[in-house]
């Protein structure tokens, strides 16, 4: 995939003089940017008000407000640790790894930011450690930083992640950064308790890289783009039946149907995947209607998520996609709650049983019920993720399953699959 | 006060379901389901007799909490 920023007027930003190198050196990181601000010369407290006052997101997936979750790390006492997640275990999404590949200062120099927002002296960048050129761009633009002598640096340590779905989930990469398994923690939340029990601020890489921008330009900057409720800009990664995939920088002010053209869409759509695995599919009678924003995502029942975004097209059979979807949230589980283990699995079983035509009289009423009874009952939100994924297939495709569960495999289940569900052999304690 | 469970500790004994199915039921795989919300005054004694019951001290009494 390449990055391929659209081409508006107030774009790229993140993504500005990405893709000329294979990595933005620091030289040309403060030629494009411009300089960060004396850090030491601005209080924590201004600099989250900063943050606030732009009404910037998280990128990873829940949107949570930055500002407050700042805010409930530096209000704890003690020195806090940042940790920039770029675990990325979202199988559709490849923006982080692009941040992290072409544009690593741009989420130092956040992180460096959030450091100093928070009081925090160490900032922990999380990697995949299959991400083998992330690896060497992180390592490059940490020894220049040295080099440099950036004062206001924190003490920044790169850390390599087992790979998998969960491992970005914040409390499983704070349980893996401390020594354990990446798996999902109950108790203590991570701005309470986090590595080596200390305040910890998690943020997404791609958030921290708003945050370093927003340092230098300020929040009315940042709201030159988007809409009031979602300011700014934001990566996707765009997949599926467009003739140009690929992460791409978009303003969230822009009409999803904008995106999918400019991309070189494949008509007819049948439907389009918004948000990541977790997130909901959109038929394709609404597509001109929706905004990339927050709350026109919200008004069609999806939200903005990680920014995946997958264009169903006419070739492909979205029965046998929600099943290999199904299937790796089940295998996915980190194996630790009940009703994840036992309600992913039942999930997953009768979704194939549906799209081979094998399922019972009980198959609808049975999904029915556990979709609706697995909600909030993981320590942490995979069940959710998977329920709503599996809930909005079966809404949006109901004719195809109804077909697939009467005459069993269709000609288009064969075909070459259009989302990737890599299922790995995991061990489980 | 309201009710949580530690999933990761509950191991689907079902007490709680059998000691207080006023305001727990339990899943297709005998693992609990809890109301949402403030517990009923009424139930605040049961519940935590239920609690207190838990092999796995997997039910949690808790008062609000942000």
């Amino acid at each position: 995939m390449s990055a391929a920023p659209v081409t508006v007027d107030l774009l790229p930003r993140l993504l500005s003089g990405v893709g000329e190198r294979p990595m933005v050196g620091l030289d040309e990181h403060a030629a494009v940017h411009g300089p960060l601000p004396d850090l030491s010369a601005l209080a924590p407290g201004q600099l989250i008000e900063t943050i606030e006052a732009a009404g910037l997101r998280g990128h990873g997936g829940a949107s949570f407000p930055v500002g407050r979750k700042m805010r409930a790390v530096a209000s704890r006492r003690g020195p806090a640790v940042v940790v920039a997640n770029g675990a990325e275990g979202e199988p559709a999404s490849k923006k982080d790894r692009v941040l992290l590949r072409e544009a690593p200062h741009l989420v130092l120099d956040g992180a460096a930011v959030a450091a100093r927002a928070v009081g925090a002296r160490q900032a922990i960048v999380a990697i995949s450690s299959e991400d083998e050129r992330g690896l060497r761009s992180l390592d490059t633009a940490l020894r220049q930083r040295r080099a440099a002598r950036l004062r206001t640096d924190p003490r920044f340590e790169l850390s390599e992640i087992e790979p998998c779905y969960l491992a970005g989930q914040e409390s499983a990469l704070v349980a893996a950064l401390n020594g354990g398994a990446a798996k999902p923690t109950f108790g203590p939340r991570p701005f309470e308790r986090g590595v080596r029990r200390r305040p910890t601020l998690v943020q997404n890489v791609e958030t921290l890289a708003h945050v370093g921008l927003i340092a230098r330009h300020g929040p009315a900057w940042f709201r030159e783009l988007g809409t009031p409720g979602d300011p700014g800009s934001a990566l996707v990664t765009l997949s599926g039946a467009v003739a140009s995939p690929g992460v791409y920088e978009i303003d969230h002010g822009m009409p999803l149907s904008e995106l999918l053209d400019s991309a070189g869409v494949r008509e007819p759509l049948a439907a389009v995947l918004v948000g990541g695995y977790f997130g909901t599919w959109l038929s394709a009678d609404v597509l001109s209607d929706v905004l990339l924003a927050a709350e026109s995502l919200a008004d069609h029942g999806a939200s903005f998520g990680a920014g995946v975004i997958v264009a169903l097209g006419p070739e492909a059979c979205p029965v046998a996609e929600t099943t290999a979807v199904a299937e790796f949230f089940a295998a996915e589980s980190a194996g630790q709650c009940g009703p994840c283990v036992n309600g992913l699995s039942a999930l997953a079983g009768t979704v194939h049983q549906l799209a081979t035509g094998t399922a019972g009289r009980t198959a609808l009423s049975d999904l029915d019920r556990w979709t609706r009874d697995l909600r909030r009952r993981g320590v942490c939100a995979h069940p959710d993720g998977a329920v709503r994924f599996i809930s909005s297939a079966l809404r949006t495709f109901e004719p195809e399953f109804r077909d697939h569960a009467r005459r069993g495999p269709c000609d288009r289940c064969a075909g070459t699959a259009v989302l990737p569900a890599p299922i790995r052999a995991r061990h489980r304690s | 006060m309201r009710l949580r469970v530690n999933p990761v500790q509950c191991v689907a004994h079902g007490l709680c379901g059998e000691l207080l199915p006023e305001a727990v039921r339990l899943d297709d795989w005998g693992y609990p389901i809890l109301d949402d919300g403030e517990l009923d005054p009424e139930l605040v004694d049961l519940a935590r007799r239920a609690a207190d019951a838990c092999p796995t001290l997997a039910l949690l009494l808790e008062s609000e909490r942000t």
